[in-house]
C-alpha cells in the first residue's frame, strides 16, 4: 500500500491542548477515510491518553507531551509519550475504575476506553522518567461508508 | 450603568465555557456546548456544584445537544454529581445524547444508575 505518512507533534501538558491533539489526529487521519465512528473512536482513545499525561504524568508542572502518528496502509498508529513520573504498576492502572486521583473525580475509565475503543493498546513506562502509551487501529472494517460525507 | 444595580443577579448563568445552565424547580438543566473532556470539566464541575447547594437541587438534566464529544472526564463528572444526588433521592438524566456519546455511556455502565431521554422537556416531565 501506497498511504503511507507520519507526523510528529509536540505540545506542553496544558489542559486546552487535549482537543488540540485530538483534532490534530483526527485531521491527520482524515486521508483514511474513516466513518464517524471510527474518527470519534481515535478522538476518544487520544483524549484519553493525553489526559492521562497531563494529570498523571506531570502532576505538578508542565512538561512536554510528544504525539507521533503513523499510517500505514489502512492502519493507523498513535504514539503518546510524556518524560513525567512513570507508572509503577501498569496492571494495576489498566484495571477498570482504578484510579489514583478520584478528587479529580477521575473514572478510572481510561485505559479501558483506549483498549475498547482501539484495536491494540501497548504501555511502556518507567518510573522517573516517564510512559509510552501506543495505540493502533485498523480504519475501514465496518461495511458502510458515506455518513461523514453526510454530515461533514 | 447605575440603573443595572437595581437588578437582581439570575441564578442562571453561563459559564466561561459556553455551557449553560437554567433552574426549574429544584431540576438543575446543564446545557453542554463544549467538548466534555477534562480541561471543561473541571469548570463544569464547579459552575454546577455551586448552583446545586445554593438552590437545593435534587434532579440533574445533563443535555448534550450542543456537544458531540466526551470521554472518560464526562463520567466523571456524572458520576460526581450522582454521589452528590443519591443521598437525598435525587436522580440524574441525560437528552439528546449522539450515537459517539451514547457508546460512552454504555460502555462506562453509567444507564444503570442514570436515565435517558430523547428530548430535556421529556426528562424534565419524568421528575418535575
Amino acid at each position: 500500500m501506497d498511504n503511507t505518512n507520519r507526523m510528529v507533534l509536540e505540545f506542553e501538558s496544558r489542559s486546552q491542548n487535549e482537543s488540540f491533539a485530538r483534532t490534530v489526529v483526527a485531521a491527520f487521519a482524515a486521508t483514511m477515510d474513516p466513518t464517524l465512528e471510527e474518527l470519534a473512536d481515535i478522538k476518544t482513545a487520544v483524549s484519553e491518553a493525553v489526559t492521562n499525561c497531563i494529570i498523571h504524568g506531570y502532576p505538578d508542572k508542565i512538561g512536554i507531551i510528544t504525539m507521533r502518528c503513523s499510517i500505514s496502509g489502512d492502519e493507523i498508529t498513535v504514539e503518546v509519550e510524556d518524560n513525567g513520573v512513570g507508572i509503577e504498576d501498569i496492571n494495576k492502572a489498566m484495571e477498570p475504575l482504578y484510579t489514583t486521583r478520584p478528587d479529580l473525580e477521575r473514572s478510572g475509565m481510561g485505559f479501558s476506553f483506549m483498549e475498547a475503543f482501539m484495536d491494540e493498546l501497548e504501555v511502556e513506562s518507567v518510573v522517573g522518567e516517564g510512559t509510552l502509551v501506543r495505540m493502533r487501529k485498523r480504519i475501514g472494517k465496518e461495511a458502510i461508508k458515506g455518513y461523514t460525507q453526510h454530515t461533514g | 450603568m447605575q440603573d443595572s444595580k437595581r437588578y437582581y443577579k439570575p441564578d442562571v448563568r453561563t459559564g466561561k465555557e459556553g455551557t449553560s445552565y437554567e433552574i426549574y424547580q429544584r431540576c438543575l438543566i446543564i446545557r453542554l456546548n463544549d467538548e466534555l473532556d477534562h480541561h471543561n470539566a473541571v469548570k463544569i464541575r464547579e459552575q454546577s456544584d455551586k448552583l446545586i447547594d445554593r438552590n437545593h437541587i435534587k434532579y440533574i438534566i445533563f443535555d448534550f445537544s450542543g456537544t458531540d464529544f466526551m470521554d472518560s472526564a464526562g463520567i466523571g463528572v456524572i458520576m460526581g454529581r450522582y454521589k452528590k444526588l443519591v443521598f437525598i433521592g435525587g436522580k440524574i438524566a441525560v437528552a439528546n445524547v449522539s450515537s459517539a456519546i451514547d457508546r460512552i455511556l454504555r460502555l462506562s455502565g453509567l444507564y444503570k444508575i442514570i436515565e435517558k431521554y430523547d428530548t430535556v422537556e421529556a426528562a424534565l416531565q419524568s421528575f418535575i
